[in-house]
């Protein structure tokens, strides 16, 4: 590149390979008037080349150089690739921070009204499935509940294990210091029971199976599989989230009576390894501790996490649009959501029956 | 003067605030094959759509065997899709079950016809789309021109009387997408089917248009045989098959 004469002089290559030279290099060079571009000795442009040509045009725009001994081939690309021609962008409306807001309550209150709609479908369905198989597959709430209950029987069993074992391992210290060590008992089975218990099997199952469950109904969607069913005149909620409503309703409760079992055996561990306590007093202290109602509050509150998972997973999943991307985000909404919504319907239960 | 099986009266379709589908007026009539084409994003596939309710449409009317069915409630359009056939774009065969049961799933839900009766039935559904030996595989185990057969299988599960297919031969190589046309044809001259295709293949169009259905832009061009629309001077139909032409 060369300046003189109030022209400026490409020459060899102008590329993807040799553009960022070329533009360091312009910079460089002062130019204090120009009228023309000359290209006569430019071998070859490409449309990075081109893209350099009209970028230094609009750097020089005060003088409106004129592109000068342009070969035919270098013209016919700079024609095919130049920007100058195509037509301005609309330019984006300005965002105002009201309209922002109320566009997002709006949407807020549309997806919130979505929701229960599709709540009281699957709650009228799920009803109605139950005296009436129609429009379900054979088998299906077997086959679900060996993906939720059976399959989950592993992970859940060795968390609440080992959840049981840190709870003791974290009372018991404290618990030593007063000789109070037979109250490390008391202390997990009340927790497990109440609330832990239900509260991480409702975590694990939201993290494995409500993101299943949206994944599933969204990769339907995508593919057009929901709407194949809808031209088969099968309800898709009947067909897809029933079983699976079904199936989690059953497993659940299962899945906790387990986990919470898990829990307490170890607390019993810590309880005889490291508080000197013996299995019949442990058990002993379990026993009288625990009550029906405890239990009882514990199994119910499973049922509803079990119910807001399948219905917040089915929600995110038929919401969902575009594709494998419209997926991964509707799964990891639904997850988000659920773990959110069984954290805050626990603490709801923990005032209920406070009071 | 023969009635139409389907007639469209002003139908409107709209995403968000664009029109997609702007007044369009069609009718198809009985067995017939009706093509439904035009270029990439004229509303060929929303026409479809509209008119079997998988979108609402924003206005206008659609009879269907005789009946209003955009305000029809759902259990009495239900009744309707019963007679109905779907073969969709990619096939859209449930995944997680094998060729078998995608293909039992309407006789399961809309028949009380026992197991072993199912399963002739789907059999010979899956032989006539030479999908005989695939009947335990699973749609991840097929190729693109085999799910498309599958699908139409599950779609002429229960021999509807009227059966959509979009785009059926996109992707096929010529011969699978000739095959399949004949296939169509048999449909058509043997159970008395009446077929509405959306596709761009001109090869296909010439072996089974009996009418078509010209779109652009959301309006209709043109409606009538494939002789009358080469002939029609319309400009956009006389481009589309001199640039399509094959020889």
């Amino acid at each position: 590149m060369e300046y003189k004469n109030k022209t400026l002089f490409l020459e060899g290559d102008v590329t993807k390979f040799t553009t960022t030279d070329l533009l360091a290099e312009f910079s460089r060079i002062k130019i204090s008037e120009i009228e023309f571009i000359d290209l006569q000795s430019v071998k070859s442009i490409d449309s990075a080349g081109v893209a350099f040509i009209d970028e230094i045009k609009l750097k020089l725009k005060d003088f409106s150089p004129k592109l000068i001994n342009v070969a035919e081939d270098i013209n016919a690309s700079i024609e095919t690739f130049s920007a100058e021609k195509m037509p301005e962008p609309e330019p984006a409306e300005k965002a105002n921070i009201f309209v922002m807001l109320g566009a997002s309550l709006y949407n807020w209150l549309d997806n919130f009204r979505d929701a229960m709609y599709l709540s009281a479908d699957i709650a009228y369905w799920s009803f109605i499935g139950i005296f009436d198989r129609k429009g379900q597959r054979k088998g299906s709430v077997i086959q679900q509940s060996l993906l939720i209950g059976v399959d989950a029987l592993g992970i859940i069993g060795l968390l609440s294990l080992v959840l049981g074992l840190i709870l003791a391992l974290q009372s018991a210290a404290q618990l030593r210091q007063f000789g109070a060590n037979i109250f490390v008992a008391d202390l997990i089975a009340i927790s497990m029971v109440r609330e832990m218990g239900p509260m991480m099997t409702a975590i694990i199952v939201a993290g494995r199976s409500g993101s299943a469950i949206a994944s599933e109904i969204a990769t339907m969607k995508v593919t057009e599989e929901i709407d194949a069913l809808k031209m088969m005149a099968i309800n898709p909620i009947r067909y897809i989230v029933v079983p699976k409503f079904h199936a989690i309703t059953i497993c659940m409760p299962l899945l906790v009576t387990m986990a919470t079992i898990l829990g307490i055996l170890g607390g019993l561990i810590v309880g005889i390894t490291y508080l000197d306590l013996s299995v019949v007093s442990f058990y002993t202290q379990v026993i009288n501790v625990l009550t029906l109602k405890d239990i009882l509050i514990g199994l119910s509150k499973s049922v509803f996490f079990a119910w807001v998972i399948v219905i917040i997973g089915s929600y995110y999943g038929f919401k969902v649009t575009g594709g494998a991307e419209g997926v991964g985000k509707a799964t990891t909404l639904s997850v988000v959501a659920s773990i959110f919504a069984v954290i805050v319907l626990d603490a709801l239960f923990s005032l209920v029956f406070l009071i | 003067m023969r009635e139409p099986i389907i007639k469209v009266e002003n139908l409107v379709a709209k995403y968000d605030d664009k029109v997609i589908l702007d007044g369009v007026s069609v009718e198809f009539y009985p067995q017939e094959v009706t093509v439904i084409l035009g270029g990439s994003g004229c509303g060929k596939t929303t026409l479809i759509k509209n008119i079997l309710r998988l979108f609402e449409p924003a206005g206008g009317s659609v009879t269907i065997f005789g009946k209003e069915i955009t305000t029809m409630d759902e259990v009495e359009f239900d009744k309707i899709l019963e007679k109905i056939g779907m073969l969709f774009q990619n096939g859209a065969l449930l995944n997680s079950v094998s060729i078998f049961d995608n293909v039992s799933i309407p006789l399961e839900q809309h028949t009380n016809l026992p197991d072993e009766i199912i399963a002739k039935i789907i059999e010979v559904k899956l032989n006539l789309v030479n999908l005989g030996h695939a009947i335990r595989l699973f749609p991840s185990e097929l190729s693109g021109g085999m799910k498309k057969r599958a699908a139409l299988a599950r779609a002429i599960a229960l021999d509807p009387p009227l059966l959509f297919c979009d785009e059926p031969s996109a992707g096929l190589d010529p011969l699978t997408s000739a095959s399949l046309d004949e296939l169509l044809l048999k449909l058509k001259n043997q159970l008395k089917m009446t077929i509405i295709i959306v596709t761009h293949e001109l090869a296909s169009i010439h072996r089974i248009a009996d009418r078509i259905i010209f779109l652009d832009n959301g309006r209709v061009l043109f409606q009538g045989t494939l002789q009358e629309a080469k002939v029609s001077g319309v400009p956009e139909i006389t481009t589309f098959f001199e640039v399509g032409k094959f020889d």
